[in-house]
């Protein structure tokens, strides 16, 4: 059983079609990398995969489970667009927060743990409006990675990190495959994905045009696959 | 169902630390309640009978135009940083996310509400004590009625572009039962009399409706947030 599924996916946005009978799987363990031109479908698919949306047809599976289903959320860390933390709440209370929305044993534990690993223990009941764009973005990492999900689906997780954060996440991520767990990530920051992904997607108006394992001519030229796969083909 | 209340308490804490921090959506609506109230004063004259006899129906106007811009913030509070993602991505059911919400924003008008109270009282010469806990009663029924109305268009118009804008108009029509109901109920205790024969079938409205839209919001509200 794959712990990402997508089979035969379609979302309309009105008339248009933004995916179009998208298939993919990514493996338990494995770290697939989304990429793609503006536009073409990363963020509609990790949406639709992450449950915040229905697909229009098609199914998605989370290990063999729809998307919404609370065991499955359990499972699943999403890091969108924004931070998803409160601004008038301090660092320690945001984690906490989510930790008692996700029924940790002990929210308070697990959100002092996470502040000690993003670096963020000093400021822990400083409120979030007050930190600076780095640190609220450590913190946004925290959030997503506080209740251990299997699951990680990061939409344009490297994008306007500072150099801290993105060690910070790369550490993180690395850790997460080791331990098996399985990422799905959108990506424009070809050379910061494709180091760390064992699969690549590529998607092009709304459609799967490549699927496939890693290549070592990826990495070294992160042009290469849209040369290959990309618009012209 | 113990899940259900501890996590939508997680979410009403959460609304009113927020809130208590900021005061942003509290002053707004006070200070609008508040205008809005001295300035029907003076439109008309406190000291005539008609007066009086309207000012319960004026005071849920205030109520239902102050509510709005309180209601509002609901879920647009969670626009900003993308935290209505987080919170549709955690493992909690959207009818107790609504419904944390709903206590939260009832908890809120109704202080304002209460701080409106007596600032009615003086510009309007009306004895709002005289039928105390009925009005009381009345006040809290209403309010739910219109803060679940009024959280779940919230709720509806957040990812509108136009939602300051479409939220009245979405709200003030399905409000209309509960609102004529509880002007009448009010119209009546700030006029001295008790709720008797005459005014029970409205209290019995308000109950009803707040019963229904209560089950009607919570079963609908997951379609709203996810479709």
């Amino acid at each position: 059983m794959s712990a990402v599924d997508v089979d035969g996916v379609w979302k309309f946005y009105g008339d248009y079609p933004a995916l179009r009978d998208v298939k993919l799987q990514a493996e338990k363990g494995a770290c697939l990398a989304l990429i793609g031109r503006n536009g073409a479908g990363k963020t509609t698919l990790l949406r639709v995969v992450a449950g915040f949306s229905r697909a229009g047809r098609g199914q998605v599976r989370i290990f063999g489970k729809e998307p919404r289903e609370t065991d499955t959320r359990r499972q699943m860390g999403f890091i969108g667009h924004g931070i998803s933390v409160y601004d008038e709440l301090s660092a320690l209370e945001n984690l906490m927060l989510y930790g008692r929305l996700y029924g940790l044993p002990d929210p308070k534990k697990a959100a002092m743990d996470w502040l000690e690993r993003t670096g963020l223990a000093h400021v822990r009941n400083g409120l979030v409006r007050e930190f600076s764009r780095g640190m609220r973005q450590r913190l946004a990492v925290a959030r997503a990675f506080l209740h251990e999900p299997s699951v990680l689906l990061l939409d344009e997780p490297f994008t306007a990190l500072d150099d801290k954060a993105i060690a910070v996440l790369q550490r993180l991520l690395r850790e997460a495959l080791v331990a098996g767990k399985t990422i799905v990530m959108s990506t424009h920051q070809l050379r910061e994905a494709l180091e760390l992904a064992t699969h690549v997607a590529l998607l092009n108006r709304g459609q799967v045009a490549f699927h496939g394992q890693r290549t070592p001519e990826m990495v070294s030229d992160p042009g290469y696959i849209y040369a290959r796969y990309g618009e012209a083909n | 169902m113990t899940a259900f209340f501890r996590q939508a308490l997680v979410i009403t804490f959460k609304d009113l630390r927020a809130e208590i921090r900021t005061k942003e959506a509290v002053n707004a609506s006070f200070a609008f309640a508040l205008v809005i109230l001295v300035i029907f004063s003076f439109a008309f004259d406190p000291s005539e009978d008609t007066t009086r006899d309207m000012s319960g129906g004026l005071l849920w106007i205030v109520f239902a135009f102050a509510g709005t811009l309180l209601l509002n913030r609901s879920f647009a509070r969670e626009l900003p940083n993308d935290t209505l993602d987080a919170l549709i991505a955690a493992p909690i059911s959207g009818a107790a996310l609504f419904f944390g919400k709903a206590v939260a924003n009832y908890f809120l008008l109704l202080a304002v509400e209460l701080v409106s109270l007596p600032v009615f009282g003086i510009f309007y010469n009306v004895h709002w004590t005289s039928q105390f806990w009925e009005l009381m009663l009345v006040l809290a029924l209403g309010t739910w009625g219109l803060t679940l109305i009024g959280t779940f268009c919230s709720a509806l118009t957040v990812n509108i572009r136009l939602r300051e804008v479409m939220l009245p108009m979405l709200t003030y029509p399905a409000l209309v039962p509960v609102l004529m109901a509880s002007m009448v109920l009010t119209m009546s205790l700030v006029a001295g009399k008790p709720i008797g024969e005459e005014t029970i079938p409205w209290l019995k409205i308000l109950v009803g409706f707040d019963i229904v839209f209560t089950a009607a919001s919570l079963t609908l509200v997951e379609i709203v947030l996810v479709g």
